[in-house]
């Protein structure tokens, strides 16, 4: 970095607060609505969880942010830019500032752990250099220092179907982080982990949400977990959101009202009635 | 369902199976009455024949007299073979790249894939090499480019379903993270197909040393043109001494494939 600081939240003026803006997103795949008029606006560093029923929408909204779902109308502003508006380089650039965090690690099995995290990096480079895999040194330093704070030294070279199912989700992590994003998004990452591991991911999700400064939108359909690390919570309903507001304020009702009625057999133990 | 229900259900398969095989019977003996074979008088002959060929197909000192020019004749078809192999397997390669669902490249370029692939498989690799005699005469260029026709069509075939049956999720990852297209195949798609596609060309260039012989015959090359020769000059040791060369080479081949097979999975 040069000796001015180049953007907003580095200099003294006004930070520019909202990182992503959502506006009446709508997405219906061939007559069927998946999501219907969905507004959110999601600060730069927030922790934010999105819960619902299985088929809510929950994953269809993640998406569209990132545009791996093309939305049927609506207008998405991340980091200041129209990310509807985005030629296909645009659209490429502007993923390489979202990280993406899947239920089901999608990594490449066969390779290492290494090279499934600077496949992080692919989005930064030109096709040529990209196609024979030629990351720079402090690339390679960045990936080892990750993988450190993540607690997988010893599977750096270590083949991904050798791994544990905490440990790829762990290297899912890795390779979002090495991107630099401003936002991370996490579909269901603790979906297929057994509770230990479940917890080690969330505690990682919340840490680097702290110290980085990354803003995270995850989702997850455990309401307790949700409401144990979350600043906020998103609730959708039939593709509608139902509720957005502090974890606090997320009551027995509430979550009735998201899930529907079969929602007394969920754990809300911990929540107010 | 009842269990009456099952009983009935399990009787009409049965009943099914027996009027198939019923249908296969009548097929072949009806085949054989059209076609005048007497399956008696084919197996009479057998004995006839190996007594024959005890007597006449075996190599005898003017065979071994051959036998350089036969390993010659040999290497030039296991060449040709090796070579007609290994283009076809690099342009299916990218063919398959091109064409898959997985890759989508593009909707127009996996049509126009499908097609050369069935066009190439479903043409026999002896209709190809009568077609390119009639252009090319009686050379090399005519058998490697019918091996080559047949074998992009096979292999194109296989590797699209390969890679068409590989993962999408590293692919979905990839691409979220802003990926270009080329750098995306190679890292998410390549290193997970890369075995099963190393071990399709084994299987085609063993099918390809067998099928370069019979084409060999035809464009008047290779160790097939050797074998004719012999066999129409009544040399019948020095054919048999060729036919066992082709039959060790083949199996030298499958074991050698079988071993880098192997040593890849």
């Amino acid at each position: 970095m040069g000796p001015y600081p180049r953007d907003a939240e580095v200099s003294l003026g006004p930070p520019v607060s909202n990182l992503l803006e959502i506006h009446n997103l709508s997405k219906d795949y061939r007559g069927t609505a998946a999501l219907t008029d969905v507004s959110l606006t999601v600060k730069k560093g927030e922790f934010v969880a999105v819960i619902g029923r299985s088929g809510a929408g929950k994953s269809t909204l993640l998406r569209c942010i990132n545009r791996m779902v093309e939305p049927s109308s609506g207008r998405i502003v991340f980091d200041g830019q129209d990310m509807l508006l985005a030629t296909r380089r645009g659209l490429r650039s502007l993923r390489t500032r979202i990280g993406m965090v899947f239920q089901h690690y999608n990594l490449v099995p066969r390779l290492t752990v290494a090279e499934n995290v600077l496949h992080g990096r692919l989005g930064f480079k030109s096709s040529w250099a990209g196609l024979l895999g030629l990351y720079s040194v402090s690339e390679k330093r960045r990936a080892w220092e990750l993988l450190v704070q993540l607690g997988l030294e010893a599977q750096v070279h270590q083949r991904c179907d050798l791994l544990s199912g905490g440990q790829k989700q762990r290297v899912g992590i890795a390779r979002a982080l090495i991107q630099d994003p401003r936002l991370i998004l996490c579909d269901e990452p603790i979906a297929s982990l057994d509770p230990g591991s479940a917890k080690v991911i969330m505690d990682h999700l919340r840490r680097i949400a702290g110290e980085s400064g990354i803003t995270i939108v995850i989702n997850l359909h455990q309401v307790d977990v949700a409401a144990k690390y979350a600043d906020r919570i998103v609730g959708i309903r039939e593709g509608r959101i139902e509720y957005d507001g502090s974890p606090k304020k997320l009551n027995k009702k509430v979550v009735q009202q998201i899930y529907g009625s079969q929602s007394d057999d969920l754990l809300v133990g911990e929540l107010a009635e | 369902m009842t269990g009456e229900a099952i009983v009935v259900a399990f009787r009409r398969r049965q009943r099914w199976a027996v009027l198939g095989l019923a249908l296969v019977a009548a097929v072949t003996l009806g085949s054989a009455v059209v076609a005048q074979f007497d399956f008696l008088d084919g197996a009479a002959a057998f004995p006839k024949a190996f007594a024959w060929m005890a007597a006449n197909f075996v190599p005898d000192a003017r065979a071994w007299h051959n036998f350089p020019n036969i390993l010659t004749r040999l290497g030039e078809t296991v060449v040709v073979s090796i070579m007609a192999t290994t283009v076809a397997a690099l342009v299916s390669f990218l063919l398959a790249l091109l064409g898959s669902r997985t890759t989508r490249f593009h909707p127009a370029a996996s049509a126009v894939v499908r097609a050369v692939a069935s066009l190439g498989r479903n043409i026999p690799v002896v209709a190809w090499a009568m077609i390119f005699l009639l252009a090319f005469g009686q050379t090399f260029l005519t058998g490697f480019l019918a091996l080559f026709i047949e074998s992009m069509g096979f292999l194109t075939r296989s590797y699209l379903e390969t890679v068409d049956e590989a993962s999408a999720a590293p692919v979905e990852a990839l691409r979220a993270a802003g990926t270009p297209w080329a750098p995306l195949v190679a890292h998410a798609v390549v290193p997970s197909v890369l075995p099963a596609l190393a071990s399709w060309m084994l299987f085609m260039l063993e099918t390809n040393i067998r099928s370069a012989t019979l084409v060999g015959l035809l464009t008047g090359t290779g160790i097939g043109f050797l074998f004719d020769l012999y066999y129409k000059s009544l040399n019948y040791p020095s054919a048999a001494l060729t036919t066992l060369a082709i039959v060790v080479a083949v199996l030298l081949l499958e074991g050698l494939s079988n071993v880098l097979r192997r040593s890849i999975l």
